[in-house]
């Protein structure tokens, strides 16, 4: 073991040429004698597990070396999925980077579009509507239902469990028509704004989600009985990939992977924001720090965050959605028509973006994954000096080798699962 | 001798019509059942309800370009499939898939292509022989994935193998036979003559080891979809994957053919009164019941790991099958005295 640790990461093993050895009566003989190890010397087996692989959830690649089934090591290779976007942000006005970060983690874009936005109006200490901050919790949930439906349905598919996937996706499509009506995409949403959000919750759409959040409770025990008692889950799933708490927070893990391990952190009862200290609901918490606890911790909080959105729309107040302070927002569409200032205000506006005060500033969010922070360097002009974007995928996944060293290959694909990963993020 | 030769041929081109079209259409069923357990419709483009696709899917499959890897051991690379295919295939020579012989001008066609003294045997020996194609295929592809396939499969195929052979041992001291005709003949009269009922634990344990000798899910590893991109057929591509693919099949109709034998009576109606519905149709209905199960179980549960596997086969299934056979010796011993 000692050797393996200190050996040096090989990124590019190519490929392995298989040598052939004769075994003739003297080595067996010599076999017998001195015990097996001495004399037919063993290699490692060493599996390079993708770019191209059905299931590492995107471009990851892994280099494994085996002892039979046995993982000895696991070093991940990152970097397949790179687009440079906190460089491309650098040339972008503030509200053109919303778009980019929707590709950051593409399976919630909602969540993304929430942590950035966020960064910025704490960097220009904006306020936000109260209006605003409801939907944005509403949406920021129901992305997180999305989140999780998704992460349900693969996680299951990676162990074999087909059917799931099915019906998480089902539910899910519901919540992405949703999506649709609210914002016109499914997907890549861009929907909030920096001092709000870019349209209104329509009453349609409030009436589809009360249906929706009444109607989940049923569904949610669909997928459970199909996997909660079924003991060849519980088998793949029970004290595998444990963690303990202190080794997560050394990891700098965060989200479900962190809560599995007991770790009470969730940034939405830490550092509130948003309408979430405005609303009752609990962060549920893992005991063993293993694979089922942050499945169990997933399915709870598609019950808190189903429960959030309900209390949110009962206390939706009404009001603006969106800042007035016209120095960010774009002015009414009204007066941009017969007032010269104010579309010369508004061309500004588009041309250049807002300006922000120079400084730095860090703020996390508490996406379906973990913390996402935006890191943002302002130089005082419409665009960020640097951005720096702290990806719990990519931190999540720092601790892969102490989380998979010593299970089997089929469990590899449950542990990536585990963190949720999506590469999007993780590569950036 | 002349029309016994005819005759043989013809039940024999029958038997692998059938058997061929029922494979076909038995990927055709998975795909529409697995589809309306999963809340979609299954294939439903080409002719109606899709019940053509077996039939592009075989085209498709044809006209695909015959790749084989460069590193590759040819010979064996392209033996393998078929060593896999074969035996399935001849399996079925051995099945009797209905009670009445009958003749026209003197030429008498069988409801099975041989009744041999050994069915059982044949059947189970050549079971064995289809997993040195999957074994020899994962090798010969020279790649890291197909190797580790094919030897989680021997693994699989050995140790389940053992299972499903000792749990037929129980039902072959109750029958005293092991053609599968005569097994079948033991057993009519009516659903209370089944060996299912004496042999509840035998069938379980034939089924599971049924499921994993087929590589089916909750066994599916050696071909395990999330672990090992295919497992033992990841570099085949066109006809000579298919081959793999309607072994498989081949292999799920046979398990479950063996099972309605040996425990459900074969042709034999659950009730007498029932017996104007000929013993064919008795036959089939209890074979697509299993297929249909089989289907069933991949819908629903998860994939074991290979340690799991190997637990479960090494350290359940194998003592329970020897109590069985302990236990129905000794009761057919004392039930004879």
């Amino acid at each position: 073991m000692e050797s393996v640790e200190k050996e040096e990461v090989r990124t590019n093993p190519g490929v392995q040429g298989l040598e052939r050895r004769e075994i003739t009566l003297s080595t067996l003989r010599q076999a017998v004698l001195n015990g097996l190890d001495s004399t037919i010397k063993t290699d490692q087996f060493l599996l390079n597990m993708g770019p191209q692989h059905p299931s590492t959830h995107g471009v990851l690649r892994v280099l494994l070396d085996l002892d039979g089934e046995r993982i000895k090591k696991a070093v991940p290779d990152l970097g397949y999925l790179h687009r440079g976007t906190e460089k491309i942000a650098e040339y972008r006005t503030y509200n053109q980077i919303i778009p980019l970060t929707d590709r950051l983690d593409y399976v919630s874009a909602m969540a993304n579009n929430y942590a950035f936005v966020r960064a910025v109006e704490k960097l220009l200490q904006l306020k936000v509507p109260e209006r605003g901050e409801f939907i944005r919790t509403i949406v920021a949930e129901m992305q997180r239902i999305v989140n999780h439906l998704f992460w349900l349905g693969t996680q299951a598919l990676d162990i074999g469990a087909m059917s799931v996937f099915f019906y998480t996706f089902r539910e899910r499509e519901v919540l992405l028509d949703l999506f649709e009506k609210i914002c016109g995409a499914r997907l890549t949403t861009n929907y909030y704004r920096v001092g709000g959000v870019e349209g209104d919750l329509d009453q349609d759409v409030i009436d589809a989600l009360y249906k929706f959040v009444d109607s989940f409770e049923p569904h949610i025990l669909e997928y459970n009985t199909l996997l909660e008692h079924n003991r060849i889950w519980l088998a793949r799933t029970k004290n595998i990939a444990v963690i303990t708490g202190e080794d997560a927070i050394n990891f700098g893990l965060s989200g479900p992977t962190l809560r599995g391990s007991g770790v009470d952190y969730d940034l939405r009862k830490y550092e509130p924001y948003g309408a979430y200290d405005l609303v009752d609901w609990s962060v549920p918490l893992g005991k063993n720090g293993d694979i089922y606890d942050r499945y169990w911790i997933r399915i709870q909080e598609l019950r808190q965050s189903a429960s959030i959105i309900r209390q949110c729309l009962d206390k939706l107040p009404s009001g603006p959605f969106m800042t007035d302070d016209h120095k960010v927002s774009f002015p009414p569409k009204g007066r941009v028509m017969h007032n010269m200032e104010t579309l010369i205000h508004h061309f500004l506006l588009v041309v250049e973006g807002f300006k922000t005060p120079s400084g730095d500033t860090y703020c996390g969010t508490e996406t379906p994954k973990g913390e996402l922070g935006f890191y943002i360097v302002s130089d005082g002009s419409g665009k960020p000096y640097r951005m720096r974007i702290r990806a719990p995928s990519f931190v999540n996944m720092g601790a892969f080798n102490h989380m998979a060293r010593g299970y089997m290959i089929a469990d590899i694909v449950t542990i990536f699962g585990t963190y949720d990963i999506v590469m999007g993020e993780c590569d950036r | 001798m002349v029309n016994d030769l005819i005759g043989a041929l013809i039940v024999m081109l029958g038997v692998l019509f059938v058997v061929l079209t029922m494979i076909a259409y038995l990927t055709y069923m998975e795909r529409k059942v697995l589809g309306f357990m999963q809340d979609r419709l299954g294939p439903m483009v080409v002719g109606p309800w899709g019940l053509l696709q077996p039939l592009a899917d075989g085209i498709k499959l044809l006209s695909k370009e015959d790749i084989i890897p460069s590193e590759a051991n040819k010979a064996i690379f392209r033996i393998a499939p078929v060593i896999s295919l074969v035996p399935a295939v001849l399996a079925f020579s051995v099945i009797p898939f209905g009670r009445d012989s009958f003749g026209f001008q003197g030429i008498t066609l069988h409801p099975y292509i041989a009744d041999i003294n050994v069915g059982i045997l044949l059947i189970l020996a050549l079971s064995s022989i289809g997993a040195y194609g999957i074994l020899l295929g994962g090798w010969a592809s020279n790649s890291k994935y197909s190797i580790l396939g094919a030897l989680r499969s021997a693994a699989q195929v050995i140790s389940y193998e053992l299972t499903a052979g000792m749990s037929v041992i129980g039902v072959l001291i109750l029958s005293g036979s092991m053609s599968l005709v005569k097994i079948e003949d033991a057993q009519s009269g009516g659903f209370w003559h089944w060996y299912i009922f004496p042999q509840i634990v035998a069938f379980v344990i034939y089924l599971i080891s049924g499921i994993a000798e087929t590589n089916r899910t909750p066994f599916d590893l050696p071909e395990a979809e999330s672990e090992l991109v295919a497992g033992f057929f990841t570099e085949y591509s066109g006809m000579r994957f298919s081959l793999y693919y309607l072994a498989e099949y081949a292999n799920m109709i046979i398990v479950s053919s063996i099972a309605t034998i040996l425990f459900l009576g074969g042709w034999d109606p659950p009730l007498p009164a029932l017996g104007f519905i000929p013993p064919v149709l008795w036959f089939l209905l209890k074979v697509y019941f299993f297929l249909f199960f089989f289907f069933w179980i991949r819908a629903t549960l998860p994939r074991l790991r290979y340690d799991q596997l190997m637990r479960f086969g090494w350290k359940i299934m194998l003592p329970i099958s020897f109590a069985n056979i302990i236990v129905t010796g000794i009761v057919a011993w004392a039930l004879q005295r």
